[in-house]
């Protein structure tokens, strides 16, 4: 991965009238990385994302793309961006491929140019057979892919992707990776927000974690995790209304103790030794569960709450 | 940089030549945006088609024909000839109107809503100008349109005296422009149809009644006729007709033109801001 950096922001704040959706923020993306923005519904990711996509004006701060000002050069950054925003924008009226020819049409490909990568994007997305079809009755991840084919259309240096999978079923989700991996593979930087821990995970070699409009954490998947989780968890259920009158029982086992509505947390270098000392107190859970630490315990640590809720 | 171009040239893969290209000059981007209208307007310009020029021309046999003869022989024509004559350049500049409204009302709301397709264009090189502008071109073709094919119709039916009437058509569509932008500026404002049909019943409908299309404005009560001076739409059938009658006096034909590029421009301007209030947020 290159040491150069494509996009970089400070204090990057955005507000609408009284309401601050994105809190003066930092961040730097470096050529060919996968980056992302980590953080619950509301936190200030997709307001971010379209200052980036230079299509809302930042309101305080610095933003560059390319070493260009959005404010200035919007038009000649978007030129060499791709945008896949959280809701899709076709037009379910027009085939396929037409909406690809369209598209590039926009960014003044020629048609004999937009035809021809607008069949090489339709093999990339799997969507060769259907490129005659009106695009209306495809199901939700073709419709997904087929925005990412088109934010394609224009060979981006960087693509963003605003929550590309919220809606889909797990095998579409998986499709969808598989194409995201070869994107990077090939050398495109991607952007992209997402509020589930395991697209994040697999997806991203650096992250944010957002909450509120303001990042509460940076780094590497592995990372975070190291520095704001232990290696492990022991999750506790017990047949309980509320299990926050049971975290007295197992306090002092493992190094922090975490309630949910629905169980106990035990954050624990060793989950089996944890589950050990918690059955020597006699405590009795319905089940117990040890497993390794993720994002979302990263975001429960650093805000108390959980990711998807 | 060399794994990108290594993976380019693996079949099914996504990047081709990475890189800025040239920008597009400004008729380069406008004409991006009629292209993407032109491909809608192929699906449904069978059916656009046939129900523009039948209203104008159910009017025409109406009001034309049916009224005209009573007209004619009870009164002996208006303005000195036959009520046919009268009515239609007057239906001629109306029609634009209807055109005007349908293609900037709800169509536009469905881009700006449903499909998202402003959206997906200014996430492109594309500005809010650029948007504005493909479509207000598109929307003077479809009036182009419109207005040829019942100019044509009507002609067959006498509903004109000198070849000048052909000056009808642009005419006609400028009438119809003056609605276009600031109809685009209203709907960029609204989140559904309701203002839509408040529009249409109480400014829509009122001017085609009383603009001087089917009588003069003579006839109004003294209290109207400076309300029908300050619409579009009586200027456009004032100067529709001008043109219809045969040589037109100059004076005249210019005032009501300049008025209906006022409308035209005073109407984009908010547009401008309506749009990009909307979009760019």
């Amino acid at each position: 991965m290159s040491e150069e950096i494509l996009l970089h922001a400070r204090g990057l704040t955005k507000t609408f009238g009284d309401f601050t959706a994105v809190d003066g923020i930092d961040f730097a993306v470096r050529k060919g990385e996968c980056f992302g923005f980590l953080g619950p519904n509301g936190a200030g990711k997709s307001s971010t994302m379209r200052m980036v996509g230079c299509v809302s004006p930042v309101t305080r701060g610095e933003l560059r793309l390319f070493g260009l000002d959005p404010a200035t050069d919007g038009p000649a950054i978007r030129a060499r961006l791709g945008s896949c925003p959280q809701r899709d924008t076709l037009d379910e009226e027009l085939t396929v491929e037409e909406n690809l020819w369209i598209y590039g049409r926009y960014f003044g490909l020629s048609r004999k140019e937009a035809r021809a990568r607008a069949a090489e994007l339709l093999e990339f997305a799997q969507l060769t057979e259907r490129a005659r079809d009106k695009v209306e009755p495809l199901s939700g991840g073709m419709k997904r892919r087929l925005t990412i084919a088109r934010s394609l259309i224009n060979s981006p240096e960087i693509l963003l992707l605003d929550e590309p999978t919220t809606g889909l079923d797990p095998q579409a989700r998986h499709v969808l990776w598989d194409r995201l991996f070869r994107l990077k593979r090939s050398g495109v930087t991607l952007v992209l927000t997402t509020h589930y821990m395991d697209e994040a995970e697999q997806l991203f070699d650096r992250l944010v974690v957002m909450d509120h409009g303001s990042i509460v954490a940076q780094g590497s998947p592995r990372e975070l995790i190291g520095a704001h989780a232990t290696r492990e968890v022991l999750e506790l259920r017990f047949d309980a209304e509320d299990h926050s009158e049971l975290a007295p029982l197992v306090e002092g086992v493992g190094k922090r103790v975490e309630v949910l509505p629905d169980r106990l947390l035990v954050y624990a270098d060793d989950g089996d030794e944890a589950s050990a000392q918690v059955h020597a107190r006699g405590v009795e859970p319905l089940s117990s569960l040890v497993r390794r630490s993720t994002l979302e315990d990263v975001f429960l640590t650093l805000t108390g709450r959980t990711l998807v809720d | 940089m060399t794994t990108t171009s290594s993976a380019a040239s693996v079949r099914g893969d996504a990047r081709a030549a990475p890189g800025p290209r040239p920008p597009l000059t400004g008729p380069e981007r406008v004409l991006a945006v009629v292209g993407y209208h032109l491909a809608v307007y192929q699906r449904t310009w069978r059916a656009s088609i046939t129900s523009r020029v039948l209203s104008p021309v159910l009017f025409m046999l109406s009001m034309g024909v049916g009224l005209g003869a009573l007209v004619d022989s009870r009164a002996g024509g208006i303005d000195g000839r036959p009520y046919l004559q009268f009515v239609v350049p007057g239906i001629v500049a109306a029609q634009t109107m209807w055109v005007a409204w349908s293609e900037s009302s709800y169509q536009v709301l469905g881009y700006l809503k449903w499909n998202m397709a402003y959206h997906a264009q200014l996430a492109t090189p594309l500005g809010v100008r650029d948007v504005l502008a493909g479509h207000f071109l598109t929307i003077a073709g479809h009036l182009g349109v419109a207005t040829a094919l019942f100019l044509a119709v009507s002609s067959l039916f006498g509903g004109f005296a000198s070849w000048w009437a052909v000056l009808c058509l642009p005419v006609a569509v400028l009438t119809g422009l003056a609605f276009v932008t600031p109809i685009f500026a209203f709907t960029a404002t609204q989140e559904g149809d309701n203002g839509f049909n408040i529009l249409y019943r109480w400014i829509i409908t009122p001017l085609m009644l009383f603009s001087g299309t089917f009588f003069p404005i003579a006839q109004l009560p003294g209290w109207m006729q400076p309300v029908a001076w300050v619409t579009p739409l009586w200027h456009g059938v004032q100067a529709c007709r001008a043109v219809a009658y045969g040589m037109p006096h100059a004076g005249p034909l210019v005032a009501h033109l300049a008025v209906l590029v006022t409308y035209i421009l005073v109407g984009w301007w908010l547009a401008e801001r309506s749009f990009t209030r909307r979009l760019v947020s």
